[in-house]
């Protein structure tokens, strides 16, 4: 609804936005800003904002004592092998259900995302003991088949949802053309599918990189990826902000970088079409 | 799509019926094993024990805490990024940024970084008044968990309600603003209405995901100092103390509850798809 408006309005709604959006962002700045700083500097008081000596000092230690990039390696393979095996899945069934819909594809979707809405912690011991029998547990394969299983209903849903805005007359026209079952798969369909399927594929790589109850209950070594190299630091020992801090940043800078670019998708992805 | 939803039936059924199976058994992996069937009792002594209706009242005091503070403020803000400015994109970053962070950062960078009283910001600000610093996680726990779960939740809420404000139709307002209608009659008359399905669908998913809060009670409190929602004492119970059967059926409970919130939020969406 934006109306025109006076110059002195606008720069007024800019100051009043601007200290909000920074209020809200400063968590994340200070975390940042207070990883290049000594341990002592982050505890100074008055705090220190800028004007300290920067240092990534707090960067070679967490790596150093945690092995941090072991934990990242394990982020990367459980939220990337989620969502790759996952769309795999999901492409022919959101494909059929939007365009070789049965009268009971309505009554299907919406059973998916219901089972979306089954918490967890009902089903915590059956899966954990589950992990044990197969000897899984602590295991990045179970992992990634869980968090694709979660997800799941979401991948489905929203590759639903822009498939269903490709418009069925561009087949018929293909067809038309005397474009084979191939050639529109290939040169009509593709290219118009793949937007929809990058952005469903950053979103659940974000949810998935996120994800921090089956992480949490299902690792502990060799499995744990950062939510759960991060819960490690909730009893600390000495001094530690400033590595916490570069610990922090490490592990949400690159979903951070990832999730701005898929802002609109968010809203689609997580009301299942139901506010665009 | 059959593989995807044979998938998802294994999934779904198989856990379900193990938990099932368990709240009717008396299961305790470290004490004995499974003892053998005792009917309902897991459920009549989940209900009656002295935790469960402080974890009850305590789930209640969150989910309703941060769905108040996310809509709230989540409409204001909404309401100002809609506003032309300079530098929206920028503003609009900054302002869902905390949704990507994952759980177990926020919390524990609120939690020391924030709200510990000797060196956190909140004690460098309340020492600046001359006040002395709170305690935030022993003396206000509630309060504390619900302005680090709101930190998360309220980008989302505001997302969704600018999405939604941008569809309004701005010659309508107009309309209302020759005829005379404030500000204030415009917000309540003709905004207002147009975002209540978008505030429903807010309140409804959030709320399943606020009723699964975990990992920010997990690296906070442990569930201590009053804490300890419906879903922490389930997975205390399963987990922690190894008292299967109990603890499924807790989780009973929590399906159940789940799926009357899922069943509104289901309407809606499945009414949406008629159109």
């Amino acid at each position: 609804m934006a109306r025109a408006v006076t110059t002195q309005r606008k720069a007024l709604n800019t100051a009043l936005a601007w200290l909000v959006g920074l209020v809200i962002f400063f968590p994340i700045l200070w975390t940042i800003l207070t990883s290049f700083k000594t341990e002592a500097e982050a505890i100074a008081n008055p705090p220190i904002i800028l004007f300290f000596d920067w240092t990534l000092e707090n960067y070679g230690v967490v790596q150093e004592r945690s092995n941090y990039v072991r934990f990242l390696w394990n982020s990367v393979i459980i939220a990337g092998g989620s969502t790759l095996l996952g769309i795999l899945i999901a492409i022919p069934a959101a494909w059929s259900m939007a365009f070789v819909p049965s009268r009971r594809t309505k009554d299907i979707l919406l059973w998916m995302l219901s089972t979306k809405m089954l918490p967890a912690v009902g089903v915590l011991y059956p899966i954990y003991l589950l992990c044990i029998q197969l000897g899984v547990l602590d295991n990045r394969i179970a992992l990634v088949v869980i968090l694709m299983l979660i997800n799941l209903p979401i991948i489905v849903w929203m590759l639903y949802t822009y498939f269903k805005e490709i418009p069925g007359e561009i087949l018929e026209a293909a067809r038309m053309d005397g474009a084979g079952l191939k050639e529109e798969l290939l040169y009509v369909l593709t290219p118009m599918a793949v937007p929809g399927i990058a952005s469903t594929i950053l979103l659940n790589f974000i949810l998935a990189w996120n994800e921090a109850f089956w992480t949490l209950n299902l690792t502990s070594v060799d499995a744990a990826p950062l939510t759960a190299f991060i819960a490690s630091y909730s009893s600390p020992e000495g001094l530690f902000f400033a590595k916490l801090s570069a610990a922090s940043t490490m592990a949400i800078a690159p979903i951070l970088i990832l999730g701005w670019f898929s802002q609109k998708q968010l809203v689609r992805g997580l009301t299942f079409g139901a506010v665009k | 799509m059959a593989p995807a939803v044979f998938l998802l039936l294994v999934w779904m059924l198989v856990p379900l019926c193990m938990t099932l199976w368990f709240s009717l058994r008396d299961y305790r992996p470290l004490r004995g094993g499974d003892l053998g069937f005792v009917g309902l009792e897991n459920f009549v002594r989940f209900v009656s024990s002295s935790s469960f209706w402080p974890a009850v009242f305590t789930t209640m005091l969150i989910v309703g805490g941060v769905l108040l503070v996310s809509i709230i403020f989540g409409v204001l803000l909404a309401m100002l990024l809609d506003q032309p400015m300079w530098g929206q994109g920028v503003v609009r970053i900054l302002v869902i940024a905390p949704f990507f962070v994952m759980p177990t950062v926020s919390a524990l960078v609120w939690k020391n970084m924030f709200m510990d009283p000797t060196n956190g910001v909140f004690a460098h600000i309340w020492r600046a008044f001359g006040a002395d610093p709170v305690v935030w996680l022993t003396d206000v726990p509630i309060l504390s968990l619900i302005m680090i779960v709101s930190w998360q939740w309220l980008p989302f809420a505001t997302l969704i309600l600018l999405t939604a404000f941008q569809s309004l139709d701005s010659e309508q307002l107009e309309a209302a603003e020759m005829d005379g209608a404030g500000p204030l009659a415009r917000f309540f008359f003709i905004a207002l209405p147009h975002l209540s399905r978008a505030i429903t669908i807010v309140i409804l998913i959030q709320t399943i995901f606020l009723l699964a809060v975990f990992a920010e009670i997990f690296v906070t409190t442990g569930g201590a100092f009053g804490t300890r929602t419906l879903t922490y004492l389930i997975y205390q119970r399963v987990l922690e103390s190894q008292n299967v059967g109990l603890g499924s059926a807790g989780g009973v409970y929590a399906i159940i509850l789940a799926n009357i919130v899922a069943l509104f939020l289901m309407r809606i969406v499945g009414k949406n798809l008629d159109r």
